[in-house]
């Protein structure tokens, strides 16, 4: 297959970016998008040019780290995976396609394709969490959940953080993510000692971080690799209004 | 020449590490605060440990090269991991688990640290569940478990086919609060390069920073290096890409001793190699094994599709051989007999691939229940391969999966090195010569929650530690040579690029030091590493400079560390002329084609001092003893 890529390169944080486009001829099919990525950078490096930089890791769909804008749509046009599972199957011979880093004031870009989601993780340091230590807890089983409960939590449980859900969402809202680990400790016992005020931290971080509101368009829902619901968000909005009218800090 | 001492408490099996935490000198609750650590890795066992560090009371500064502390590795493990907790009430125990793990990993291991690994197993679950892992459970609302190679009792505790990925983001809250609290200093981003060793103490750490190039150097009275295996040696393993042997290479050449390293798992069931452009290889999970039927057409030259094959013309060869463990044999040994098949020209058009069949498993139970056990796993395999394992059996073969060797540690996971700890897969400890399925997420854990916490506190009690800060000599020279070697990779502007000589190493590595092992291949793998290495410091090409964000340069150190110790892997497999677990030399096999130990000669950890590059290292040998579990022939059958 031959293909035209036009990808957005970015020298760094302070530098100013383009798009610049990359014909390139020969793919196989059977390649994932990234590995189609280290053949064009592979022969950028010969030919003495800078290669493009992205972020990946596990290329296989969990660790979270790849994050590639193609054609206009979070981890390109199939559903529930990651660029990496993506493959060049499906596109079509002679196509030209666009690549870009997500896109929100949040997330800013590092370089090329790459950006910072370290808001995420201070979101997590905020209340995503259990506060229990390591040491001597009970029995695992003497704290029987009702399977459909742990199954729900699982599901929230399944976000890979990758960000998809802000990319995909025209207000850069991080509403998916905060809402998926809001509900996978709500929903199960351990969590609810720190309920409300998980809720609260959580989404105050969130705010300060710069991520946009929710207006239930559902990009984050039909985007999300790991196909969390936007039902997490209403659950999230619940706990946070209780929390709002019953929470007292000490 | 250096005497190992493992330092494995003395009395019965049972009590030792009850009685060795009792005999460990305490560090005062308000003394803690006076003691920081280094955490390199934030997997299970590098988020665990600086959690329960932090915790404890402990300094702690956590790194790690991804952008995130949730992207370690660990998060990619599928299948589950292992306690003993006999809940479904199938005889297990403490003992068996113990027992298995030595077999398993054929009589390679220390006992001692295997009935310790299996003892706070059970400790492990009810401490993940307290964090909100949402394991799978039944319709009482209880823990469900299931059955992996090696063992006869379902043991194994799981989160659909995402364990790991559970297990990570449960360390990572923990991790996440403590940082949050400001307990530890959390730096992302950030690739270890040196180990600074002062006045024989490991002391502290020189690092890139990979987003701007800095060289960045930070001290404390301990480091523990939890970095994770060494499989991307390989090239193609179901490593994450950037998975590496540097921190520990690095280490080793500080003076820390790697044991073991021709000690490599390769995982049976794994997505085929599909052309020259592959970056990695996939695995899926060896749960599949439960339900999924291993064959290959019993004739030679069979082209048919797998669905007009009839059931007299294919061979299940695992059931065929090992009529007790079925499919559930242990990796090794289901890996070695696919290449077995194979190199009959049996394998898929006479290829590298077998079977794994669901046929029977969707006739017993249903398509539902088979896509509620396993569904994610046969999606995944979908996507990558665009043929329907619902439909058409999976196609599998073996790949570099996990790796048994590491850095040598003592009963506390001490290195040789005072004040250098090593956890998980980055340490050589448990798991001898092959590691059981679900073993790894155990340890891990084992290692960062229950033992480094206890064991750590003894050192800093009985050590003398001066002041040191990072305007110290030996960092400053450190802080040179990093900066100085990675000038060097950028000046060379050879013709080949850091990938190219990657898959060279990894491509001679697996045929002469993968699933089958002889003296000449090793030879000759030992006589061409070398040269491969020299080349690569005249003919590589790195672009772009020091002083950026420079991908090509961090791979080209880290490939530049994997062809030294691609040499040292293939010494050690010469040394070690016996077959155990992972390790098959050819010429060591019972007539029936299984691994053949030499306990006589061999029963011992094989530990490498370095020397020098391009120089000989030198061999210690750690005897092993098995007083417990009886060294016998493993036998599945």
């Amino acid at each position: 297959m031959n293909l035209t890529f036009k990808i957005w390169r970015q020298k760094n944080a302070q530098a100013k970016g383009k798009l610049v486009a990359y014909p390139l001829n020969d793919i196989s099919p059977d390649m994932s998008f990234l590995e189609m990525l280290d053949v064009l950078n592979q022969k950028l490096i010969l030919e003495g040019d800078d290669p493009v930089a992205f972020d990946n890791d596990c290329r296989e769909g969990i660790c979270g780290m790849c994050s590639l804008y193609i054609g206009g749509r979070a981890h390109g046009h199939e559903t529930e995976i990651t660029v990496c599972q993506l493959h060049m199957r499906s596109f079509k011979d002679g196509q030209t396609v666009t690549v870009e880093p997500w896109r929100a004031k949040a997330l800013p870009v590092i370089k090329d394709l790459v950006v910072d989601r370290g808001a995420f993780d201070r979101i997590i340091q905020a209340g995503g969490f259990v506060s229990t230590k390591t040491g001597a807890p009970q029995d695992a089983n003497a704290l029987p959940i009702p399977k459909q409960n742990a199954d729900k939590a699982m599901d929230a449980a399944a976000c890979i953080g990758c960000g998809a859900c802000v990319a995909s969402c025209k207000n850069a809202s991080a509403m998916l993510f905060v809402s998926a680990k809001i509900s996978q400790l709500a929903l199960l016992p351990q969590g609810q000692a720190e309920r409300d005020k998980r809720a609260l931290s959580m989404v105050r971080q969130m705010d300060m971080e710069g991520f946009g509101n929710c207006t239930n368009e559902g990009e984050c829902e039909a985007e999300c690799p790991k196909a969390i619901k936007m039902s997490n968000i209403a659950r999230m909005f619940r706990e946070y209004y209780r929390a709002s009218f019953t929470y007292e800090e000490n | 020449m250096t005497v190992l001492d493992a330092k494995i408490p003395s009395g019965p099996i049972e009590g030792k590490w009850d009685q060795h935490k009792f005999d460990l000198k305490l560090v005062n609750p308000a003394n803690k605060r006076k003691f920081s650590v280094i955490v390199v890795g934030t997997g299970l066992a590098g988020a665990s440990a600086a959690a329960s560090l932090a915790e404890l009371g402990y300094n702690v500064q956590n790194f790690c090269f991804q952008d995130s502390p949730r992207r370690a590795h660990s998060i990619a493990a599928q299948g589950g991991i292992n306690a003993a907790k006999n809940y479904p009430n199938d005889g297990d125990s403490v003992y068996r688990l113990f027992y298995d793990t030595v077999k398993g990993g054929d009589f390679r291991a220390r006992e001692a640290n295997v009935y310790r690994l299996s003892q706070v197993s059970n400790n492990i679950i009810d401490q993940c569940v307290a964090q909100g892992v949402p394991f799978a459970r039944d319709y009482g609302g209880l823990l469900d478990n299931r059955s992996f190679g090696g063992a006869q009792v379902s043991r194994t505790f799981y989160a659909r086919g995402q364990t790991g990925q559970q297990l990570l983001l449960g360390a990572y809250s923990a991790l996440s609060r403590q940082i949050g609290e400001g307990n530890v200093k959390m730096y992302e981003r950030r690739e270890m390069l040196e180990l600074a060793v002062i006045n024989g103490k490991a002391r502290g750490i020189v690092c890139r920073n990979l987003i701007n190039g800095d060289v960045e150097s930070y001290t404390a009275d301990a480091v523990v290096l939890a970095t994770g295996g060494y499989g991307n040696v390989f090239y193609l393993s179901t490593n994450a890409m950037a998975s590496n042997v540097t921190a520990a290479w690095r280490a080793h050449k500080q003076g820390a001793f790697m044991a073991n390293p021709c000690f490599t798992q390769i995982h049976p069931t794994c997505i085929p190699v599909s052309g020259d452009y592959q970056s990695k290889l996939t695995l899926m999970s060896e749960s599949l094994r439960n339900d999924g039927r291993v064959w290959v057409p019993a004739k030679k030259g069979d082209t048919r599709p797998p669905e007009q094959i009839p059931e007299a013309e294919r061979d299940y060869y695992l059931e065929r051989k090992y009529p007790s463990f079925g499919n559930l044999v242990p990796r090794d040994v289901a890996s070695r007999n696919a290449k077995l098949v194979c190199d009959d020209g049996k394998g898929i058009n006479g290829g590298e691939a077998v079977y794994l069949d669901f046929a029977e498993a969707i006739g017993r139970l249903g398509e539902d229940s088979v896509a509620a056990k396993y569904g994610n796993l046969f999606d995944m395999y979908h996507h990558i391969t665009d043929s329907n394992p619902y439909q058409t059996p999976m196609k599998i073969y073996p790949a570099i999966h996990y790796t048994m060797g590491g850095l040598w540690v003592d009963y506390n996971l001490m290195s040789t090195i005072p004040g250098l700890f090593v956890l998980g897969e980055a340490n050589f400890s448990d798991h001898g010569a092959n590691r059981l399925g679900a073993s790894a997420l155990m340890q891990g854990l084992a290692d960062g929650y229950f033992v480094l916490p206890a064991t750590i506190g003894g050192y800093f009690a009985g050590t003398e530690l001066e002041a040191v800060d990072k305007t110290h000599s030996v960092v400053k020279d450190l802080e040179n040579q990093t900066t100085t070697r990675a000038k060097m990779l950028l000046t060379i502007n050879g013709k080949r690029t850091v990938d190219d000589f990657h898959r060279e190493l990894g491509k001679l590595l697996w045929e002469k030091c993968g699933m089958g092992r002889n003296e000449a291949g090793l030879q000759e793998a030992k006589e061409k590493i070398p040269k491969i290495r020299e080349e690569y410091w005249q003919n590589v090409k790195v672009p772009g400079e020091n002083g950026e964000f420079n991908q090509e340069l961090e791979k080209a150190g880290r490939v530049a560390d994997f062809l030294e110790f691609g040499e040292l892997m293939v010494t050690d497999a010469l040394d070690r002329k016996e077959s155990c677990g992972g390790h098959f030399r050819e010429e060591s096999q019972t007539e029936e084609g299984e691994a053949l130990r030499n306990d006589e000669d061999f029963a011992y950890a094989a530990a490498w001092e370095f020397q020098g590059v391009d120089k000989a290292s030198t061999l210690h040998k750690e005897p092993l003893t098995f007083e417990h579990v009886h060294l016998t022939q493993r036998s599945y059958k």
